[in-house]
């Protein structure tokens, strides 16, 4: 066990520096210099408080993201619908905090968050559904799901529940629903000890407790479980419940603790990148929170390379595409391990 | 003279050293038998011979001349095939289509497919295979295809073959078939060298053999005077029992399990046709048939995977009809299932995690819905002791364990829970025969405590050896049910292939 998860840390290390290597290749070719730009990258993602609390607030949606991803993945399901999830469930949250006003705040915040939750889990829970019910496979319904939840969302934002003025935004939350900054005007709020505690939760469930391990049976080996009378079908809805409440938590504090109302759009490809979250982090919870960080420092530090360099801050997403590329061919990443030990095992023989 | 002379030869993969220094002499026109268990080297010193793996060192002699062989092409081109134990067919193609493969006889740029045809029926006929050219590979039986596989060695003019574990496909009656082939392949001056691990056959076919023992040479000998068991213990390397202590039971016992006109249907074909069958308490029932006549749905019947169209199924007197297969568990019917990986156990689960698989939620191994894991790897530490269970801790992979330490463990957790009715479905497949020893003493210790089994085997000697009493299954019918006694092997073979009487169409076994 402990062999092979060194090695997928590994992977994922070489990977990232793989990505690293090439986009430094790319922005070569766009005349920059590689030095300048990731010089720049990295004083935006740890350069000052303000960077660091940046990375840390772009982080924790991402380690919603990134768990809700891992959670279906454990029991063999893939819900590449966590997009819609963070959405439906951020609109949740916002409706919710809108009402109540008069309530102690930590109460309002966990109403907001269970409604989000809920929203999130049970948009998932169509997926698991059709999957059980009517064997549909559960990426293409939850990628539609994904369009759904968007216009959906939009267009109770821009009818029902639009706030007065120009943009398409709901009401502001009451004060009691706010999740407070941990370092003002910036992104960091008390979330992320939301995220690193629902990180840690799912950890312990996994490796501790009979529904973890019935879960990671089914996902594991589906005929060795049915043959040890576990029900596959209901850690399928099991799954994607959880899966699709810890997207839809993660839109919550993207409302409760960075904006403060919903608006049109606001998460965007949180859903998407917490995939690419998840890969990188080996489906793990402690990988998760890692590689969450990492991302997160890349997106912060994009901008601030785009401000110093004129690299496009959306050049963020071909270093993270490679990520992806590197991780799913680990033959790649493996065999340059190979070659290096390989000439080691030559020198000392 | 020889036909081969392998000298000395080493091979290693990485730090593993696979053959050792193995000098191997086989004289042309015998049939050679190369011993040793899963492991012991066989398939990589027949595989340098077959120029697929080059040798780190030592020389190879065919018909007194050094040769180098760099691929198969090579091999071939002095003479040699190889049968693989997985057959290289193509099954969309005829018979003659396949044996002609790669040398096609041709008329211009057109494939001669007559010409095939002519040539393939001839060389059958000169080998006494015989096999319709025109035939399809897919509609072939095992045991023929087979065939055609000898037959395209010879079609290549090969004159020594080398054939991986030839017999463990093939029925009783097919092995028997097999070794009137291997003969008459010997009596045209062919020379045959088979990998196997089983004693008998080799004491009944082979002219020859040598016997390797993890990666190195034991010894090589001729067949003629060697005892079975001396050989069984040279290859293993230490003493084997063959016999078993079977403790005789009173004659009339209480019913365990019983079997009620079980029928079941898949996709309107019937699968158990009115199946009745009684358990008694302390007696081996052996379920015995070609696999795919209904075994598979019996057991998944009984463990409560599928419930069955009609007929019932009843533990101690009462009916557990529609039962989950949790409940099933709960209730004492513990299962060894046939595939150790697809059902028996998750291969990137820990040891102990599959230890517990199926009865996590004891209450020994869990609380309120919590593993208790310390308590887990203490109790996992106890049965890797006691079964001899051969790994580095509590936490390595399954995937990681042999396959006979896999199935002790396997083993292991269904008697963990002193079932009272064990249903072992080919408890010793692929599995050396240190641990088939082992895993047949455990079968008879917990028959012996009066509890009882139903075993399902494709291997007869295993059936014949462990049961008290047989039931042959054939398209989903029992076709014969009567005391181990009762049977001989031949009258068991024949009742497998569906002659009611139980004729001996291929003569005694």
């Amino acid at each position: 066990m402990e062999s092979s998860k060194r090695s997928n840390v590994f992977i994922s290390i070489g990977s990232l520096l793989l990505a690293l290597l090439f986009s430094a290749l790319l922005i070569l070719l766009l005349k920059y210099s590689p030095i300048e730009a990731y010089g720049a990258m990295f004083k935006g993602a740890f350069g000052s408080k303000n960077s660091w609390a940046a990375t840390l607030g772009t982080a924790t949606p991402l380690i919603f993201a990134g768990l809700a991803m891992a959670i279906s993945n454990k029991a063999g399901v893939f819900n590449i619908g966590g997009e819609g999830q963070i959405v439906v469930g951020a609109m949740a949250a916002a409706v919710a905090g809108q009402y109540g006003g008069g309530l102690p705040k930590i109460i309002h915040i966990v109403i907001c968050l269970l409604a989000a939750g809920i929203a999130g889990g049970l948009w998932a829970g169509i997926a698991a559904l059709l999957k059980v019910k009517m064997k549909i496979n559960e990426v293409i319904v939850t990628i539609m799901l994904n369009y759904l939840a968007v216009y959906f969302v939009n267009y109770l934002v821009m009818n029902p529940f639009k706030a007065e003025g120009m943009t398409a935004r709901t009401n502001y939350i009451s004060e009691s629903a706010v999740i407070p900054s941990i370092i003002r005007n910036t992104r960091l709020n008390y979330g992320i000890f939301l995220a690193i505690a629902v990180a840690l939760i799912f950890l312990f469930i996994l490796k501790r407790t009979i529904m973890g391990y019935e879960l990671r049976s089914v996902g594991l080996n589906p005929s060795a479980a049915e043959n040890a009378g576990i029900a596959a079908a209901k850690y399928i809805y099991i799954a994607m419940f959880l899966s699709g409440a810890v997207a839809g938590i993660g839109g919550a504090v993207e409302v409760l603790g960075v904006h403060k109302y919903y608006i049109s759009n606001m998460t965007v490809k949180y859903g998407y990148d917490g995939i690419a979250v998840s890969v990188m982090g080996g489906n793990s919870p402690i990988g998760i929170l890692i590689s969450a960080v990492v991302f997160g420092a890349l997106k912060a530090g994009a901008s601030n390379m785009n401000r110093m360099t004129h690299i496009p801050s959306e050049f963020i997403s071909v270093l993270q595409a490679l990520v992806i590329i590197f991780v799913a061919t680990p033959a790649i990443v493996r065999r340059g391990k190979d070659r290096i030990s390989k000439g080691k095992g030559k020198r000392e023989g | 003279m020889y036909a081969i002379e392998m000298k000395h030869i080493v091979k290693k993969f990485g730090s593993f050293t696979a053959n050792d220094d193995i000098s191997l002499c086989v004289r042309k026109g015998e049939i050679h038998s190369l011993l040793g268990e899963n492991g012991a080297g066989k398939t990589t010193l027949m595989n340098i011979l077959y120029g697929l793996y080059g040798a780190d060192s030592g020389e190879i002699l065919i018909n007194g001349k050094e040769v180098h062989l760099k691929s198969p092409l090579d091999a071939i081109y002095y003479g040699i095939s190889m049968v693989h134990q997985h057959f290289m067919l193509v099954d969309a193609l005829t018979v003659a289509e396949n044996v002609v493969l790669g040398s096609e006889p041709h008329r211009g740029i057109r494939f001669n497919y007559e010409q095939a045809c002519k040539e393939v029926a001839e060389l059958g006929e000169a080998y006494g295979l015989y096999i319709d050219p025109k035939e399809m590979v897919k509609n072939l039986p095992v045991g023929v295809k087979q065939r055609v596989e000898i037959l395209k060695a010879l079609y290549h003019k090969s004159d020594i073959l080398i054939l991986d574990e030839p017999t463990a496909v093939l029925t009783p009656q097919e092995v028997n078939e097999f070794f009137e082939v291997l003969k008459h392949l010997r009596a045209m001056g062919k020379t045959t060298i088979i990998i196997t691990h089983k004693l008998k056959e080799t004491i009944k076919i082979a002219d020859t053999l040598t016997i390797l023992r993890k990666g190195r040479f034991i010894l090589s000998r001729t067949v003629k005077g060697a005892d079975e068991k001396e050989l069984a213990e040279q290859m293993v390397g230490r003493q084997v029992l063959f016999e078993v202590d079977r403790k005789e039971m009173p004659k009339q016992q209480n019913i365990a399990l019983s079997l009620e006109g079980i029928t079941y249907y898949k996709r309107k074909k019937v699968i158990l046709n009115d199946i009745s069958l009684d358990l008694q308490y302390g007696e081996i029932l052996g379920i015995a048939g070609v696999e795919g006549n209904g075994q598979t749905e019996l057991i998944e019947v009984i463990t409560g995977l599928t419930h069955p169209d009609n007929g019932t199924v009843s533990l101690n007197g009462e009916l557990i009809k529609e039962a989950s297969a949790r409940r099933i568990l709960d209730l004492g019917i513990a299962h060894i299932p046939e595939d150790r990986g697809a059902r028996g156990s998750v291969s990137a689960f820990t040891l102990w995690e599959n230890y517990i698989l199926g009865y996590h939620r004891k209450c020994n191994y869990q609380k309120r819905g919590i593993l208790d894991v310390r308590r887990v790897r203490n109790i996992m530490k106890t049965v890797i002791d006691d079964f001899g269970i051969r790994c580095n801790s509590t936490e390595n992979l399954m995937k990681e364990l042999s396959g006979g330490n896999q199935q002790k463990l396997i083993i292991a957790r269904a008697l963990s829970q002193s079932p009272d009715v064990l249903i072992a479905a080919q408890p010793t497949r692929g599995v050396d025969i240190g641990a088939i020893e082992y895993i047949h003493e455990q079968l008879i210790r917990f028959r012996n405590q009066g509890k009882s089994i139903i075993l399902i085997s494709a291997d007869l000697d295993e059936i014949m050896k462990l049961s008290d009493r047989i039931a042959v299954i054939f398209e989903g019918k029992i076709v014969a049910d009567r005391p181990v006694s009762m049977f001989t092997i031949g009258q068991l073979g024949s009742y497998m292939l569906g002659n009611a009487a139980g004729e001996v169409a291929n003569g005694e076994f």
